[in-house]
């Protein structure tokens, strides 16, 4: 009895400082969280310019390390469709970004010389059908023979690069040309090397040249599709399709008797991520300039699938803050080259032990788990703040549609 | 309020809603059902009764659509609906519960029983992405059904707890508005009351009651025998794979083979069994 007592408030206080953040932003009205969003999604625009020290990666061009993380968000985002919310274990998701990166570079360099923005569509729509050609059988069966069969995917799609003439091979293919530019204006960066942040107009960005030199256009790119993919994920997830995906995730049989024709919706979540997928192998392609099979291994199926577990599964948000933490800590870090890999274990490790459920798991599991605990709680007669809030608040007849469309909003 | 949501099902009792038409079912050697053939009429509720291994979950799976009968046929609303894919048979009009409840746990109750509801709906990724007159539409009416059908069983307090976090009876609950959810004609609860007491059990019989009064054609599955005679119109006695009786609950009640073969006991116990 007196260890609950004791033991309950930590509990509480280490649950979770992500998610007290999130329930005090829940608690906002909606035109500040809009204003809020807006906020972050500017300051992510200058970040790059703003090379801020602790932030700023020393030793590697920080716009290089910024693009690198939003393909990983991309990626991550769309993989989250298929593992987090349509529950399909994918091994083989490089594949898709693959597929993406080599249709651009086919028809830019290889075998035509369209522009980028042109094969751009071509590529999506031909990452899509593969996502449907992959899925049209393998969706049959189910958990890790999926996984096994997605696993194969990936090494498949990889081999025939190596072993393909036509795609260019073990040598890859050159040169892939950059999205159109509009130089309009020039943007200095902010100088911190005497400690205080200077104007520095002798080190600008050209808004917005796309050149190899400069990686910060194409990290804005990124960016922009980016939140268009979100705001995409967010309305689909809140549909029909969204609920389709997670109660197949939850029960296939049941779903099914329920009505709802659950491979159709496991094809639409594989089409959808590989679509996603293929945008970010594109904008992998254009930075790059030059892609061979040795950027789509399986270790970064691997990697791209432990982003998604990371942050969360099932939650968008939660995938992005896993592709950072992916993506981005090995490059801050590179000056422990050595020790990288070993930490980043480590760092799973101690994750799945103190946080399995990931960095940012969907909200309702951590509604549920407050809930859980707070019946816990009750049951050997302690009173918490929060359930007595809880049941003494809003009556949960007109708490539910406000709370669904807030949260989600 | 029921009537503004549900379609209006006028209750013409008299017309056969769903027959078995000499239903085999053979998993290799053994045989699960064995020529069963019955029928439901519309705005009936039917008790289908009979021991443990007779064949009764069986035949559901049979009308559900999961199996698919070795010889013989199922009839619904004057369609063959065999070999038709599970969830088409839900669109045609037939729902169900689980005995061993199977709910979509992490999600909440009001999302569970909106799934249910989008079996009514048509709306794909597109017009959600556009945000469609239409798709908004049918989010509203689903939403409104489905926080209807919640406070209908009587889960409504509970609309955004996570299915799997409800107590018990309320996840009992919870199976019926799901699948009531998806506007079935033909609605079949598999042993509803499992597990209930008996104040529990007679608040669900008044709930099956009451969706009968909405239109809906029951067929239920139950143990407890005092629950069915109570509320049934006529049951379908099963004992390992056939049917052994057909008839008003009074006089199966009566019938000494199914005395003998399922209820095993003497005939004033059959009554107050328990």
């Amino acid at each position: 009895m007196s260890q609950t007592t004791t033991s309950a408030p930590p509990r509480r206080s280490r649950r979770d400082l992500l998610g007290g953040l999130r329930r005090r932003l829940s608690g906002m009205p909606r035109w500040a969280q809009f204003l809020l969003m807006v906020a972050i999604a500017l300051l992510c625009y200058v970040l790059p310019l703003l090379e801020p020290p602790i932030i700023s990666t020393p030793g590697t061009d920080f716009g290089g390390v910024l693009f690198t993380v939003s393909v990983y968000v991309l990626v991550a985002v769309g993989l989250n469709i298929v593992v987090g919310y349509a529950g399909l274990l994918d091994l083989g998701y490089v594949g898709f970004y693959a597929i993406g990166a080599y249709t651009v570079g086919v028809l830019t360099a290889q075998h035509a010389t369209w522009p980028w923005l042109l094969s751009l569509p071509v590529a999506l729509v031909v990452t899509m059908v593969s996502g449907v050609l992959l899925g049209w059988p393998t969706l049959r069966v189910r958990g890790d023979y999926l996984a096994i069969v997605t696993l194969g995917f990936g090494e498949i799609v990889r081999l025939t690069l190596i072993n393909s003439e036509w795609l260019g091979a073990a040598r890859g293919i050159r040169p892939i040309p950059s999205p159109p530019s509009l130089p309009l204006f020039e943007v200095p960066h902010l100088d911190w090397s005497t400690g205080v942040p200077l104007v520095d107009f002798s080190d600008t960005t050209t808004f917005i040249e796309f050149g190899v030199t400069d990686p910060i256009p194409f990290y804005w790119l990124a960016l922009t599709l980016i939140i268009l993919v979100l705001l995409a994920d967010k309305r689909i997830k809140d549909s029909r399709v969204g609920r389709a995906w997670e109660a197949t995730r939850e029960d296939e049989d049941a779903a099914e008797l329920m009505g709802v024709p659950t491979f159709r919706f496991k094809l639409l979540a594989f089409a959808i991520g590989a679509f996603v997928g293929g945008i970010a192998g594109s904008l992998f392609a254009t930075r790059q300039t030059f892609i061979n099979p040795e950027s789509f291994t399986l270790l970064i199926s691997i990697l791209f699938l432990s982003a998604v577990v990371v942050g969360g599964q099932g939650n968008r948000w939660g995938a992005v803050i896993g592709a950072v933490v992916v993506a981005y800590l090995p490059e801050r870090f590179r000056g422990f080259e050595q020790w990288r890999v070993l930490v980043f274990g480590l760092a799973l490790m101690l994750l799945a032990i103190y946080r399995p459920q990931g960095l940012l798991p969907p909200r309702r599991t951590v509604r549920a788990q407050r809930m859980e605990a707070e019946t816990e709680a009750l049951e050997v007669g302690e009173e918490p703040e929060d359930a007595v809030v809880a049941a003494g608040g809003p009556t949960p007849d007109d708490a539910a549609p406000t709370d669904e469309g807030s949260s989600r909003g | 309020m029921a009537e503004t949501v549900q379609q209006p099902t006028p209750v013409t009792t008299g017309d056969t809603l769903l027959s078995l038409d000499d239903v085999t079912l053979k998993f290799g050697g053994v045989t699960a059902l064995n020529g069963v053939s019955f029928h439901i009429d519309r705005g009936e509720i039917l008790g289908l009764i009979g021991p443990n291994g007779a064949g009764k979950t069986t035949a559901f799976n049979v009308v559900t659509g999961i199996y698919r009968p070795t010889s013989g046929g199922v009839t619904f609303d004057g369609e063959q609906i065999t070999g038709l894919k599970r969830y088409r048979i839900a669109k045609r009009g037939i729902a169900r519960t689980f005995q061993n409840i199977r709910l979509f746990r992490a999600m909440t109750a009001l999302e569970n029983v909106m799934v249910g509801a989008d079996a009514r709906h048509t709306t794909g990724p597109i017009s959600a992405l556009l945000g469609l007159p239409r798709h908004r539409r049918e989010e509203a009416a689903g939403r409104e059904l489905a926080l209807e059908l919640l406070d209908f069983v009587g889960v409504g307090g509970r609309a955004d707890e996570l299915a799997g976090n409800l107590s018990y009876g309320d996840q009992r609950r919870l199976e019926i508005a799901r699948a009531m959810a998806t506007q079935p004609k033909l609605l079949c609860l598999d042993e509803p009351a499992a597990g209930f007491n008996p104040s529990e059990k007679q608040a669900l019989m008044e709930l099956i009651r009451k969706i009968r009064d909405r239109g809906l054609t029951v067929l239920l599955i139950e143990h407890d025998m005092r629950l069915v005679m109570g509320v049934v119109d006529r049951v379908v006695v099963l004992e390992f794979g056939t049917k052994i009786a057909d008839a008003s609950p009074t006089e199966v009640q009566n019938d000494p083979a199914v005395i003998a073969a399922y209820l095993g006991v003497a005939e004033d116990e059959v009554v107050t069994d328990e």
